[in-house]
């Protein structure tokens, strides 16, 4: 893919001696395509890393960690997204699950190799998890009533994945740019990539996966129980996470951004849960079909 | 049987090779390796001759064989190697046409439309398959769609079965029968299909390829399950 290979293994040799001469003590990463280390994320940022002996690999593949020369259209280069085991995924998730303090999930968990399964299956799990516990608690409510004939509602699963799916990309886009403008503009020490960004934000989402499951439970006092813990573990992911960037910036911006981070996702579960987990009042029929017909109107004032 | 043909036609060739002439007056002679090509060559000549009903019955055979294949799943290559995607499609369209009809007083609140159907399991087998090649999968682009499309054959059944079954009345023992129906044709689904696939994957990924193909045959069995015949 390049063209001169031999100009730019020259190339990166010095931008390698550079650092190690700035820093003796680190060591170095060198990547290899198909090798199961995995390269650094997408975006412009060394990280400097153990690594195992792979040889002096210092081939073109370093220089996608650089500058993205691999080119986004070779389908290696987004198979370096999926660089990830069974056991990793699973390992990722359970971190998720259990935020402590101090345990940044990009650095301790993600440790610069960041994935795509993962974000990206979870929000598929949770568009029709969402979609299907919706549809089932909907029919539960209306059990009693005679009149009700089931129907499958198909259309919520097109309105889950575009909710969901929004969230999940534009939100950490919003974030990513939003810290590393701050970072240019401050000086500080290099923010996440773009990839990390998103990877936490995936990996947060799951903990919705069961909470959508449990919201069939017909119990308001079980459904808000459910959102408050939802929100507590996934946000503090992600508060976690992103506190330890921004506490080095002016205090006001600080707090905005990690009280801006918690709102957009309270949004999201609130939203959620309000527009697929409609709580019908037990009633006879009339009221329930002008619910049936107009979901959008009438079901968002519960 | 296309290898079984190629060594029937190998034999006349060898024996009488100065008959064989493949260009013009110059007869074939001395020490040949006979590509592989070369009886393929004479193969195209004669299935452009047939007659169109044995193109078709031949088609039609292939089809029918992975069918049987599926219905059976052993680790054969066959599948595999001879890929074709009639029969998804046929599959596609069956199972998308009996799915319409759902309830519909209100477009909105019904079930999925015939685009959504095709849409869900064309895209979805080409997530799977683009999510199964990223991981490192040696399996191809077109093997891997023909696999997941034939393996929806145990979920046809069922849908038929559950209109059936719908026919008779639709109270709470018919959505047991459809139930218990339409879980274990998914589970067939998706073990017949993970019979495929799994060989292709290192086995420290096994499980992350094989959990998008629940999922799939999950949400198309619960399309299955949810269908309701307008009132």
């Amino acid at each position: 893919t390049m063209a001169s290979p031999d100009d730019l293994k020259f190339q990166e040799f010095e931008e390698a001696t550079d650092l190690l001469l700035a820093d003796p003590g680190a060591s170095t990463l060198s990547m290899s395509g198909s090798s199961s280390t995995a390269p650094a994320g997408a975006t412009g940022d060394i990280k400097l890393d153990m690594s195992d002996d792979e040889g002096q690999e210092e081939s073109s593949e370093l220089l996608r960690g650089e500058k993205q020369t691999s080119g986004f259209w070779t389908f290696e280069y987004y198979q370096s997204f999926f660089n990830v085991d069974t056991m990793q995924v699973l390992d990722r998730v359970k971190r998720s699950l259990v935020p402590l303090p101090g345990r940044n999930f990009i650095k301790h968990t993600l440790q610069s190799s960041p994935d795509l399964y993962g974000p990206f299956w979870i929000c598929v799990t949770l568009v029709f998890s969402l979609a299907i516990s919706g549809n089932l608690s909907t029919f539960l409510n209306s059990l009693g009533s005679p009149d009700y004939h089931y129907r499958p509602q198909f259309h919520r699963v097109t309105i889950a994945a575009v909710v969901i799916f929004l969230y999940a990309w534009l939100v950490p886009l919003g974030v990513w740019g939003f810290l590393t403008w701050r970072q240019r503009e401050e000086r500080q020490q290099s923010g996440y990539s773009f990839l990390e960004t998103v990877c936490v934000y995936g990996y947060s989402l799951f903990i919705y996966i069961p909470t959508s499951v449990l919201w069939i439970l017909p119990f308001e006092w079980l459904r808000w129980l459910l959102i408050l813990v939802a929100m507590v573990i996934s946000g503090s992911v992600l508060v976690l996470t992103f506190w330890p960037v921004v506490r080095d910036d002016t205090q006001v911006t600080a707090f905005a951004t990690v009280a801006t981070i918690v709102v957009l996702h309270a949004l999201l579960s609130i939203g959620c849960k309000m527009y697929f987990f409609q709580t019908a009042t037990r009633t006879p029929v009339p009221t329930l079909a002008p619910n049936h017909t107009a979901p959008q109107l009438t079901n968002k004032t519960h | 049987e296309k290898m079984a043909e190629v060594d029937e036609l190998s034999k006349p060739m060898f024996a009488g090779l100065s008959d064989v002439s493949i260009s013009g007056d110059i007869p074939v002679e001395g020490e040949i390796n006979v590509p592989v090509g070369t009886p393929s060559h004479d193969d195209e000549y004669s299935t452009l001759d047939e007659p169109v009903k044995d193109t078709i019955l031949r088609d039609l055979k292939a089809v029918g064989k992975k069918f049987v294949h599926v219905m059976y799943p052993k680790k054969s290559s066959t599948l595999l190697r001879d890929w074709d995607l009639w029969g998804p499609l046929l599959l596609c369209v069956t199972l998308a046409l009996m799915l319409q009809g759902g309830s519909v007083d209100s477009k909105e609140d019904g079930g999925p439309q015939f685009a959504e159907v095709f849409v869900i399991i064309w895209f979805g087998s080409v997530i799977i398959t683009l999510n199964s090649k990223l991981l490192g999968g040696t399996i191809s682009f077109f093997q891997s769609l023909c696999v997941l499309g034939y393996c929806i054959m145990p979920l046809t059944v069922a849908m038929i079965v559950c209109r059936l079954v719908l026919l008779g009345g639709s109270g709470t023992v018919s959505f047991i029968v459809r139930l218990i129906v339409v879980t274990a044709s998914f589970s067939w689904s998706t073990f017949a299909s993970t019979a495929f696939l799994a060989d292709s994957q290192p086995s420290n990924r096994k499980a992350l390829v094989v959990y998008p193909v629940f999922l799939f045959y999950f949400v198309i069995g619960w399309m299955i399950l949810t269908f309701s015949p307008s009132a």
